[in-house]
C-alpha cells in the first residue's frame, strides 16, 4: 500500500508520518509538496500536523486552497483514504470535507501530553483493527483542538456512528469529547490525537499504529 | 476606496478569550462588565477604478469564503469613502 504525505510550508509532523507508515508499518511512502495538482498512485493520503502557512488568519483557512487540495478533494470523492491528524484535521474541516470546525482550546493553553482515547466505531477504514471500547494512548499537542459543531450536525455524527474517537477526560472542551470523526462516506477521518508519535515502544505508545494498520487492512481487502 | 470587515464568534461559540478579558475587567475594578466578546477586522484597500457596487459584491464574497468560517463565525462589511 502506497501513502502519500502532503507537505504544506508549516507542516511539522510530515516526517513523523513518513517514518511511521515507512518504518514501522513497513509501507512504501512518499511526499507530496502542497503545489502539486496531482497525488500520483497514492492508495491513500495523510495531511500531517503542524502549522500550514502559518495558520495565519484561521488553522487550515489559507490551505484549503492550495492546488494539492483540489486533488484530495478529487481523491476522497473516488472513495480515497484521507486521514488528517491535528492541523490535517483542521484542514479538513476548513476545506469543508469534514463537518464542524476546531476552535480555540477551552482553557486557552497549548497542550501536549499523552491522552487516552476510546474507539467508538470500528466500522472505518481507519478503525477496523480495533476493538470497540477499546482505549488507545497517544499523544495531543494543539491549541486550537475544541471541536465544534452545531446540535444537529452532533446529532447526525453520532446517528451516522461517524465519532470515530471519543477523549476519555475532555482535555481541550471539544463538544460531546471527540477526539476524531469520519466523513459520511468513511473514507475521510480527522483526529486531534497524534497516532504517528505512537508507533513503537521508544514512544511511549504503539497505540497509534492500529490506525495505520486499519487502513493496511482496508488497502488489502479493496 | 476602502473596506473594513468585522468577524466575529458566532453568540453559540464559546470564546475563551472573551471571557478572560472580562473576568479580567471585573478583576480591575469594573464590576458593571458583564461580557465580552472579542473579534477581529480586516482593512481592504480598493484599487481606483472598482464601481462600488462591484467591490462590495467582492468583499461579501472575500469574507463568506475566506475571511470568515461560517460554521463558527459572523462576519459585517462596510465599504468605507
Amino acid at each position: 500500500m502506497r501513502f502519500g504525505v502532503i507537505v504544506f510550508p508549516g507542516s511539522n509532523c510530515d516526517h513523523d508520518a513518513f517514518y511511521a507508515v515507512g518504518t514501522n508499518l513497513g509501507q512504501p511512502v512518499e511526499y507530496i509538496w502542497h503545489d502539486s495538482s496531482t497525488l500520483g498512485s497514492v492508495d491513500a493520503v495523510i495531511l500531517p500536523g503542524g502549522f500550514a502557512y502559518g495558520d495565519y488568519l484561521r488553522c487550515g483557512a489559507i490551505a484549503k486552497f492550495s492546488p494539492v487540495m483540489k486533488a484530495v478533494r478529487q481523491f476522497a470523492s473516488d472513495g480515497g483514504l484521507v486521514l488528517g491528524v491535528c492541523n490535517g484535521f483542521q484542514i479538513l474541516v476548513e476545506a469543508g470535507l469534514l463537518p464542524g470546525a476546531l476552535i480555540r482550546n477551552r482553557g486557552l493553553k497549548f497542550i501536549c501530553r499523552e491522552v487516552r482515547l476510546t474507539v467508538e466505531t470500528t466500522n472505518s477504514p481507519f478503525t477496523s483493527a480495533a476493538r470497540k471500547g477499546q482505549t488507545l494512548r497517544m499523544p495531543i499537542a494543539h491549541g486550537e483542538g475544541c471541536y465544534f459543531a452545531d446540535e444537529r450536525t452532533l446529532d447526525e455524527l453520532e446517528a451516522e456512528d461517524r465519532i470515530a474517537f471519543r477523549y476519555d477526560g475532555n482535555p481541550n472542551g471539544s463538544l460531546r469529547d471527540i477526539a476524531g470523526i469520519l466523513s459520511r462516506e468513511r473514507n475521510v477521518m480527522g483526529m486531534m490525537p497524534h497516532p504517528e508519535r505512537a508507533t513503537e515502544p521508544l514512544m511511549g505508545s504503539s497505540d497509534g499504529l492500529t490506525v495505520f494498520q486499519s487502513m493496511l487492512g482496508a488497502a488489502v481487502r479493496a | 476606496m476602502k473596506a473594513r470587515v468585522f468577524v466575529s464568534l458566532k453568540s453559540t461559540v464559546l470564546d475563551p478569550q472573551g471571557q478572560t478579558v472580562r473576568a479580567a475587567l471585573n478583576g480591575l475594578g469594573y464590576p458593571g462588565i458583564s461580557d465580552v466578546r472579542q473579534g477581529k477586522f480586516f482593512d481592504i484597500a480598493i484599487a481606483g477604478g472598482v464601481a462600488r457596487e462591484q467591490a462590495r459584491k467582492d468583499v461579501e464574497t472575500i469574507a463568506h469564503e475566506v475571511l470568515a468560517n461560517p460554521v463558527i463565525e459572523e462576519y459585517r462589511v462596510e465599504i468605507l469613502d
